[in-house]
Parts: structure tokens; sequence; C-alpha cells
């Protein structure tokens, strides 16, 4: 097979990678170690493969990786590392949002996408926005509250 | 505040760690993307299975030739039934003997439905593998399929299981010619008189459909041979004990052999309950000596994983015009697809978490569970439970409607209560009697009461007052489930003390993403006065922890909490005694409290690490630890009571769940926020079981909406505003008060949302899930 480099910003730092050419990011990602990024579909419809791409929050799955040649992406191994969550994983932990965790990472990452384009989203915004990302442990209820307490908090800063 | 609830407010003032929400163990590094699943543990050179599943629904396989892919590149191995074990099992995770049929093959000469295990290919890559399938040859003869429940009983019918080694390792009623894969039943009473006895009688038959648990991390599993030979096995299941017996049988080989690890696990709810993958992945790693990995794709997890069973229940009720109910007669069949594992104690539980909840003297139960050629049926969150619930609760609402009865003070005058118990408890149980139970703690008003305030049950109107195009209803349910199967489970675990007065909890207990091992270490904290970050808890690995039946029948926080607390008492009493050598007083003028032992009267007290330096290094050493195990003699039923408010639009037929709320008495709730998020997460998907989860199958009997997008699971955007409210009361029986919590509240939202159609629009619907087109047709044709 015809190996191809490309190189994107991951996680702040310039990377280049060899990639298979229908290799998907998701992949890529994954055996690179970058294994934060969860799978559970392959078809771009649960969200567990969130990974921000030029601050979009996107599904890695349905993402070639060459799509990712000199974009600037962020996985979840880029947020809150050791014991300094950031403050949507902290928000999260606190409120009880998170059970299997498996979504989680996916959560937190389309939940920074969407509070870093605008910090204080109204309710039916962050359902919008968090859309993409399922959950079946939680009922979103927790991680709805999170988000909503976030937005307030943003508010009163 | 009445008597018992100030002796509950005593008994709660007291806990330092229980009833506490103190924050998930594991949430954190969950939270960060660490590795910590099944499918990040994998090694690099990993050989990847890919399965050749069978395109029919039933048939024989005349051959198959895998010469042509056993010679492709990368291709490592192939199994098939040519040359692996022949050794009948039964996949569910049960107690041992299964009450279950042993009718499952590692792979056979027939498959019965579409997505049955044909050949499985291990090779380099997993393109490499999915490449080699497409060159395996397969000749089938092609057999007539059996669809449905009245075509699976016809004399005469297609025999799926027509093989003479599938057998009952107990005796229960199995009768695979007839394709019926187990029979229970019940009477109390005199069902027939009853009914003559009664004013009104009624009669309707209710339908459920097939659904999946789509937990976000699907199948999973991977193994390798250690330098001696042994097999490892990590995987993503809820019973690593079960999965190393059933895995022993199916191989041939001794349980020693075997070590099942679990790591965190994305999401189980009963579909995990079962050993799925891993027969076929240590088979791999045994013929290749190399690590084994095998994933199955969103869609072959819900063709070929697990599901609810859809059930058709026909329910009778004499009523008396006071509103008492003189008989219930609950007749089930209970498709369990092709193959037999959990039949029978599904469609049991679709008697015995029911028919307890209200009073009746005469009751009659008769469930069958019968064969299909369609997808296998297993555990699913309710268990049987949530399917008769929708016909029960459904029927005391048309009950009460007939004699003019408030639905609410309906279901309060005959619902059971403290004190009482009901035949039931004893005569069914899970391929064996019973234990007869008398309930201790029921709140079930005070969940009625609180749940009705919040919905506004007050202000709720008759359909027939309601005009226009969106008219919106309000419905309630209200449910009991049970906590363990007693007298079958059993939990264990140990604990060990360390110098700096930290403490190793090892426990068989299975967390799938409830939280139990956050709930447990809690229970282990309080009963030591020490705190749960004291705790390095280490669960569901079959070498290292004591054994544990698993996660499943609302069992972890009763059962394994108990035996979790009975361990840290021993824990404690060890403790104890070093203190009162150390200080040179009798045990008993010494306590336990805030890590350190303490007398008494106060005069002196010595830390838990300096405890443990004495212990460890000072004199008459040995290692402070225990080991406890437990099993239960009742299943105490946690009680819920839910209300819904929808809103139905009578041109379209779509229901808008407007506001959800679920007031549950699981006892006392050891972590009150991760009771609630229980509670939460099983009422959306109760909701969506309700309204849109669906397998829906092409005439070949291929599930056609095999995809997490057109299966419709419910995302944040649908969500309406769900209210958990968490009673409390005290169950002497469980640790520091507590029942279990996680399954009950997914039996509430099919009853209560037909309720509320009924409410809003004076139509009944008997036939789940209540999509758009079948309301459509129910308000219109």
């Amino acid at each position: 097979m015809i190996k191809k480099k490309i190189s994107f910003t991951l996680n702040g730092e310039l990377k280049e990678f060899e990639i298979n050419p229908n290799e998907r990011l998701l992949t890529l990602l994954r055996r690179n170690g970058y294994k934060g990024t969860k799978y559970g579909c392959l078809e771009g419809t649960c969200g567990t493969c969130t990974v921000i791409m030029d601050g979009k929050a996107v599904d890695s799955c349905i993402v070639f990786a060459f799509q990712a040649d000199e974009r600037v992406i962020e996985t979840i191994e880029g947020v809150g590392a050791g014991n300094e969550p950031h403050e949507i994983q902290k928000a999260l932990i606190d409120e009880g949002a998170v059970q299997c965790g498996y979504c989680t990472p996916g959560m937190v990452l389309s939940a920074k996408a969407m509070f870093d384009e605008n910090p204080t989203p109204s309710e039916d915004y962050i359902k919008v926005q968090m859309d993409g990302n399922f959950c079946r442990c939680t009922g979103y209820e927790k991680i709805w509250s999170a988000m909503k307490k976030l937005s307030v908090s943003h508010k009163l800063r | 505040m009445s008597t018992t609830n100030k002796q509950l407010s005593n008994k709660m003032s007291k806990m330092k760690v229980v009833n506490k929400s103190v924050n998930k163990i594991d949430a954190l590094a969950l939270s960060q993307g660490k590795h910590l699943f099944t499918g990040d543990l994998t090694p690099a050179n990993a050989l990847y299975i890919k399965m050749l599943w069978s395109p029919h629904a039933h048939a024989r396989i005349k051959s198959i030739d895998i010469s042509t892919a056993g010679k492709m590149a990368g291709v490592k191995c192939i199994l098939y039934y040519g040359n692996v074990p022949r050794i009948a099992h039964c996949t569910a995770g049960q107690g041992y003997p299964e009450p279950s049929p042993y009718d499952t093959f590692m792979f056979d000469k027939k498959v019965r439905f579409v997505g049955d295990r044909v050949a499985a290919v291990a090779a380099e890559t997993s393109e490499q593998a999915e490449d080699a399938l497409k060159s395996i040859h397969v000749e089938y003869e092609i057999l007539e399929p059996v669809f449905a429940y009245d075509e699976a009983l016809r004399e005469g019918a297609p025999v799926i299981h027509d093989e003479d080694d599938a057998f009952v390792p107990i005796p229960i009623p199995y009768e695979p010619k007839k394709n019926i894969v187990a029979k229970v039943g019940m009477n109390a009473g005199d069902f027939e008189k009853g009914m003559r006895e009664s004013d009104y009688t009624f009669d309707q038959v209710f339908e459920t459909s097939y659904a999946q648990h789509c937990s976000m991390e699907g199948y999973i599993s991977w193994a390798q041979l250690d330098p001696y030979g042994r097999i490892i096995i990590t995987t993503s299941t809820q019973v690593p004990f079960h999965t190393r017996r059933i895995v022993a049988r199916t191989l041939g080989i001794p349980v020693q052999k075997i070590r099942v690890i679990k790591p965190r696990i994305g999401g189980g709810f009963g579909g995990k309950q079962e050993m799925m993958l891993e027969d076929v992945v240590a088979m791999a790693a045994m013929k290749t000596g190399r690590p084994v990995l095998w994933a199955l794709t969103r869609a072959e997890v819900f063709r070929s994983g697990r599901t609810r069973h859809p059930m058709r229940i026909r329910i009778r009720y004499g009523l008396k015009k006071n509103g008492d109910i003189s008989a219930v007669g609950l007749d089930v069949i209970n498709n369990t697809g092709a193959y037999g594992g959990h039949g029978l104690t599904v469609m049991s539980c679709a008697g015995s978490k029911t028919l307890p909840l209200y009073h009746v003297e005469n009751i009659h139960f008769d469930a069958k569970s019968i064969y299909t050629n369609l997808p296998v049926c297993g555990a699913y969150r309710g268990f049987g439970a949530t399917q008769a619930y929708f016909a029960m609760e459904s029927m005391i609402d048309i009950m009460s409607e007939k004699i003019g009865m408030d639905p609410l003070k309906f279901r309060k005058r005959n619902h059971i209560s403290s004190g009482e118990s009901h035949p039931a408890f004893e005569a069914l149980g899970e391929g064996k009697p019973g234990a007869p139970m008398t309930i201790g703690s029921c709140e079930l008003d005070e969940c009625i009461d609180r749940g009705a305030r919040e919905i506004g049950w007050d202000g709720r109107t008759p359909h027939t007052a309601k005009t226009g195009r969106y008219r919106r209803g309000i419905g309630m349910s209200i449910h009991m489930q049970g906590s363990s199967i007693p007298e079958i489970d059993m939990g264990a675990a140990s604990i060990k003390m360390n110098e700096d007065g930290s403490f190793n909890l090892l426990m068989g207990a299975t967390d799938l993403g409830t939280g139990s091992d956050t709930v447990l270490a809690q229970i282990a904290a309080e009963e030591l006065a020490t705190t749960v970050d004291k705790f390095i808890v280490y669960s569901s690995d079959t070498d290292m922890t004591p054994f544990d039946t698993g996660a499943y029948a609302s069992s972890t926080t009763y059962l394994s909490g108990e035996a979790v607390r009975k361990t840290a008492s021993k824990v404690k009493e060890q403790i104890i005694k070093v203190g009162a050598a150390m200080l040179n007083k009798k045990v008993e003028e010494l306590d336990v409290f805030d890590a350190h032992v303490v007398a008494l009267d106060g005069s002196c007290k010595v830390s838990y690490g300096d405890i443990a330096n004495y212990a460890l290094y000072e004199n008459n050493q040995f290692q402070i630890a225990a080991i406890d195990s437990h099993i239960t003699h009742k299943s105490p039923p946690p009680f819920a009571a839910h209300f819904v408010e929808i809103e139905v639009d009578m041109e379209t037929g779509k229901i808008r769940v407007l506001k959800y709320v679920a007031a549950v008495d699981c006892g006392t709730a050891i972590n009150p926020q991760l009771a609630e998020g229980q509670t939460e997460g099983a009422v959306l998907n109760g909701i969506s079981y309700a309204l849109t989860e669906e397998y829906r199958f092409d005439r070949t009997g291929k599930m056609s909406n095999a995809s997490l997008a057109s299966y419709n699971i419910y995302s944040m955007r649908d969500k309406p505003e769900i209210k958990a409210i968490i009673v409390p009361s005290y169950e002497e029986t469980g640790p520091f008060g507590a029942k279990s919590v996680s399954e009950i509240s997914i039996n509430g939202a099919m009853p209560a949302i037909a309720n509320a159609l009924y409410n809003a629009t004076g139509v009944r619907i008997y036939k789940a899930p209540f999509t758009q087109e079948r309301v459509w047709q129910a308000l219109h044709l």
C-alpha cells in the first residue's frame, strides 16, 4: 500500500505521521497511542471519537487521516492532563456526569469546542451543540446541568 | 416526622461516608481518556478476528472450504466447526448449573439466525481478516425459518434445535422439538373463581418489540497466553467469573488455565451478562500463540449481540366495584430468539417482579419461552419486568377508569406494603423455587405523593376536556424490582491494610460504569471509619479478586456491598485488637473513629498508620486482612412511582415528552448522586424504548436498521426534563440500609407514556414502541 506523510498540529505540537491513504483519523490517532479517542460506531453517529479540528468538534471516524494534513487537532490527551483537570472535566466529575466514561472524552471535546466559541451558551444551544454525543448511562441530565453551570459561571466571571 | 422517619434520620446522621455524593473514584481518569478500556489495552502485535456471519436465518452448512482463505496474506488461523471442540454450552452468565439449555456450540454445522457464527479468521490486520472472509466458500442447505410466535408453536413447525446433544443441565421443562425453551408458571387462590366473582373482567393482549442496550462500547475481547501457557482474557464483561467457567467448558480446558480480567467497561445494561467473544479469542490465541483481538462493529453488535426479549402478554383482571382486584392472569409468550440463554429467567421475572406489587388473592401465571430464527435475546436492565409492567400498569389505569377512581388513588389503595408477603416470591425463582419474603422497607406512598406533586397531578384533566391539534396528557405508573437473586447469587471481597493506613479492597463485584467500585469503597470506608481515598480498589480479576456472580439482577450494592461491609468489619476487629495492644487497653474500651483507634473515654488514641506499622514491623507481626462472602435470603424490592407529561400531535401522531418524574425508594442511597444517575439513565432508556427503539427485520429475518443512526436512541436534544427523586427508607438486611436502584427505573416510561397518551387523546395503545406511525394509526384508523 502506498504510504503518505502528513503533518498537523496535535495538542499544540507540530507532528508528522505516515498514513495509509484510506485510513480514518481515528485509526491514525489510536495506533499512535492517542487512545483517549474512543470508538463506538465508526459511522459518525455516536460521538465517542470526537476531536477538535480547526476549532470545530468532528467525529474522527468519518474524517480521513489525510484530511488532517496541515490542520490543528486537539484530542483529549491535550485537555486537562495530570491532576489538573480542565474546568469542563471538573464540572462533569463534580456533577456526577461520568458513569461508564466511554463517551466522556468525546463529550469533553464537544463541550470545549462549544465553550471556546461561545463561553455562555443558552440551555437550548447546549442541547444542539452536544447533540452529536451519545451517552447511554446518564440520560444526559447531569451532563447538561454541568454545562449549564459552566455557562452561568462564565457569565458571572 | 413519623417515628420511622426519625429513626431513619438518626441512622443517616451518624453516617460519614455513606449517603454522601462522593466523586466517582475513576471519574477523573475516565474524563481524561486514560487507557482504561479493553481496546485501549490491546498489545500492538495482536491478531485481529473477523467473523463470517450467517446470511441465512435457518440453514445447514453442507460444505465449507477454507483452503483459499487459509493461504491468504496475513491469515494465521481460521476457526470453524471442523477444527474446534463441539461442546454444548450456554452463553448466559447465570448461577451454575444454569437454568437455561446448553444449546450453543463454538461453531456449528447449522446456523439459526442471520448473524449466527460460521467461521472466524484471525489475521495480522483486520483488513486481511475481512478479505479472507470473502474467500471462504460455504454451501448452505436453506431451511424454512420461523419468525413469529404462532409459527414457532404450530404443529409441525420447523425445529430450530434439532441437534441431539443440546440439553438442560437442571430439570426444567425443555422441549426443543416443539421450539419450547422453557415453561414457568404459578397459581394461587382460584383464578377462575376470582374472575367469576368480580364485577368487571378485563382481557387484553400487549406486545413489545426487540430492543438493544446500545452500550457506547460494543462487544470487545482479547486474549493472550502468559509465559506458562495460561490464557489471559481481557474483556468487556459483566460476569468475569461466569465467563471463565463457560470458556473453560467450551474449550474443554480447566478453569485453572484461564484468567479473566475486566478493565473499565463502556456500559453493559445486561448485554454483557454473557460469554460473547471470549471463547473465540481464547481458542485463536491457543492455536496461534499470539495475542488475539476481536471487536464487533456496531452493525454486528446489533445483529449478533444480545437483545431484549419481545413478549406477547395476555393479561386478564377481575375487578370489584369497590376497587378490590379479585383476580389477575398473566399469560406470557417470550421470544428468546435462536438460543435459549436467559429464556426461562427473564419470563419468570415478568411474573415475579410484577405480580406482588398489588394485592390480589387469585393469581394465574403461565409463561412459555420459544425459539425463533431471530437474534438472540438475553438479559437487559429490567429483565422481563419491563415488558410485563407495560401490560400491568396500562391495565391498572383502564380498571381505575372503569370504576371512576383516580388511578393514583387506585394504586395507593391496592399496592403491597411493609410487612406483607406474596406467594410469587416463593413460587417463582430462577430455575428453582424462589425464596419466601416479607416486604421490609417500602416508601411507595411517599414516592407516589412526591412524584404527583412534582408533575402537578392535581391539575390533571380528563381527555374529554382536551381539544386542538396538540394535546397534553399526564400519566403515571408504579413498580418494584428486586435486589439480587436470593440463595443463588454470592459476592465476596477481601481487604488488606498497608502501613500508611490505606487499604487494598479487592472484590469480585463488577463495575460496569455504574460506580460500584466507588459505592463499595464508601461502604468499606464507613465501616472502617476512614475515607474513600484510603482505598485502592481493584475489582473483577479472576486471578486476584474473590468470586462474585457478577453485575446483574440489581445485586451489586445490596449483595456485594454487604460482603464488603462484613469483610471491613472483620478487618476493624483486627485493627482494634492491635490498637488495644498498643494502647494497653481492653478491646471493649475502644472503637474506631476518623482513621484512629480511640478509647471510648477519650483518654488516648492511635492512628491507622501506626497500627499497620506495628502489625507489619514491630511485634507479633501479621497482615491485617480479611475475606468474607455474602449470600442473601431475600431480594428486597426497591419501589418507584413515575409520572410523565407529554404532548401529542393529533395530525402526525408524534409524542413529545415534556417532563418526567421518577421517585424511587432504593433504601439508603449509598451515593445519592450516583443513585440519581442510575435513575435518570434508566428513565431515558425507558422513554426511547417506549417511543422509538425497535428492531426492524426484512423478509429474510435480517435486521434492517442495524446502525445507531437508524435504530434511534435518544440524544441530548431529545431529552425531556428528568427529575429523579430519591425517597429514603432503610432496608434492615442491606448494607447501611441499602437496596438496589439500577434496573427499576427502566420499567416506568412505557406504561406511564401509554397512560399519558390516553389522558391526552382517549386512545389506548397496546403495541410498543409508540412510534409516530403506530400512534397515528391508533388515533385515526
